[in-house]
């Protein structure tokens, strides 16, 4: 189909009823909201054959789609922030449970302080979850990507939820032109959810069961495997959207005039758009500078990244989130990638963009000129001046 | 043995759990003189494993049986008493 002038939210929900889930269950919040509503309105006007459950919170969001994913069917959920932070545990149990359950989080911060905006604060602090990780830098790849999330949560070699993450507001409340593919393409990308096991009252078997010490290590090392498998099978279903879409789709990664740089800025998300834009701005001008995007966090693909990244003198890795008394998520593990190579990159990393805070082309240019002169750690960026900030000295 | 993706098991786990490894010390004696066969012993029993039929025919299976003495307490004629393990 043409590419249409739509709100990220209505793509997001165009493409999720694509997919066909039979249930969903959603609690709003914002960034989200909009993109449920969207879907609520696809149901009660016909246009989608599915149940909607509304429920009391995101716990309650989450435990009825683990439930109807054990009974056998796609399903489909979406959250942010708080919201995803309550539905923590139940998600754990859908990913032990090994249960495809594909949901949308429109990232927003973690309170306190209570704030609405953009970072990736919150799926981050699930990446030990179990659950599949999925960032989207523009609106067509929080379409893509979803359809991508389900056909690999679901192949019988991952069986494991799957979280595709899009920058709150950034994406789901922008228009962008998005091309939301046809019925008959997306099925022919996605066929029917084959469960591996499923709840039928005639013949009766346990999800979730109790585990002693004695079994509980080999179903975590089952679950690891699961993840490591995963990055094969997101290749080969990258090539197969490419083939049935007729368009590419960056699955794992994406390197962005990597060629002969020398320099590479390393981000996931929106903000891979602006960094973009630094680039070629940086490159007119002589600069052998170039970026990678990492589309899919987990599985963390080790091998590729390092692949990509190890012919750099600076890599500058940009977190929009921070473990708090440690670093940059991100920085943490690209660092961890070239541990023990022979002659490692200098890896800066820098956290930008909390709460929402804005991420210009200035700040990013700074950013590349400081880490080139000195590694930087965790490095706050654009923190504020005029501020005094109790206790800090 | 095998461990199923997501550890789902079949029907069976529950028996083939043996929870009368769990006592420690007492265990009930049915004496089977003065039972009126009022079933309260077998409707009461957590575990379900206390089974029987006509008067004086009342029995706990020991395989399961954790010792709690809930049948003993509630016998209304005093004919199950719990004992110790260690004779």
């Amino acid at each position: 189909m043409a590419p249409r002038m739509i709100r990220g939210a209505q793509a997001v929900a165009e493409a999720a009823a694509l997919c066909r889930p039979q249930v969903i269950s959603a609690y709003p919040i914002t960034p989200q909201t909009v993109i449920v509503e969207e879907l609520a309105q696809m149901i009660a006007n016909g246009k989608l054959e599915a149940e909607f459950v509304n429920v009391e919170s995101e716990h309650s969001a989450a435990s009825v789609v683990l439930g109807a994913s054990a009974t056998g069917v796609r399903v489909y959920t979406a959250s942010s922030s708080q919201g995803l932070l309550l539905m923590s545990e139940v998600l754990y149990n859908i990913a032990g449970m090994r249960l495809p359950v594909v949901l949308t989080c429109a990232n927003r911060s973690v309170s306190a302080p209570l704030n609405i905006w953009n970072d990736q604060q919150d799926s981050i602090s699930l990446r030990d979850s179990g659950c599949l990780q999925f960032y989207a830098e523009n609106n067509q790849e929080a379409v893509d990507l979803l359809l991508l999330a389900y056909r690999v949560a679901e192949d019988h070699g991952v069986m494991l939820p799957a979280l595709v993450c899009v920058d709150g507001f950034l994406l789901p409340h922008a228009y962008e032109a998005v091309d939301v593919p046809e019925p008959k393409e997306v099925d022919a990308f996605l066929p029917p959810y084959q469960p591996l096991y499923r709840l039928d009252p005639d013949e009766p078997l346990t999800f979730g069961a109790y585990a002693e010490p004695d079994k509980y290590m080999e179903a975590r090392y089952m679950m690891q495997r699961a993840q490591e498998k995963a990055i094969s099978v997101i290749q080969e279903a990258g090539h197969s959207f490419e083939k049935v879409f007729g368009r590419p789709i960056s699955a794992l990664m994406e390197r962005y005039r990597m060629d002969d740089a020398s320099t590479a800025l390393v981000a996931m998300g929106s903000v891979i758009g602006t960094i973009k834009d630094v680039v070629d701005e940086l490159r007119s001008q002589g600069q052998r500078v170039g970026a990678l995007k990492i589309v899919t966090y987990r599985p963390f693909p080790k091998e590729l990244i390092y692949h990509a990244l190890k012919e750099m003198e600076n890599i500058i890795v940009l977190d929009k989130a921070v473990s708090l008394g440690s670093g940059g998520p991100l920085a943490t593990e690209i660092r961890a990638a070239f541990q023990g190579s022979p002659q490692p990159p200098r890896v800066s990393g820098v956290i930008a963009g909390l709460g929402g805070r804005d991420i210009t082309m200035d700040t990013i240019k700074r950013i590349i000129s400081q880490a080139q002169k000195e590694v930087l750690e965790a490095e706050f960026v654009d923190l504020r001046e005029d501020m005094e900030l109790e206790g800090v000295d | 043995m095998k461990l199923t993706v997501g550890l789902v098991t079949r029907p069976g786990a529950s028996r083939a759990n043996k929870t009368g490894g769990w006592r420690s010390d007492k265990l009930p004696r049915f004496l089977q003189a003065k039972c009126t066969a009022c079933d309260l012993c077998a409707l009461t029993c957590p575990e379900g494993c206390v089974f029987g039929e006509d008067k004086n025919t009342y029995w706990a299976d020991l395989d399961y049986c954790k010792g709690c003495g809930i049948c003993a307490n509630i016998c209304p004629v005093d004919d199950i008493e719990m004992i110790s393990e260690v004779c």
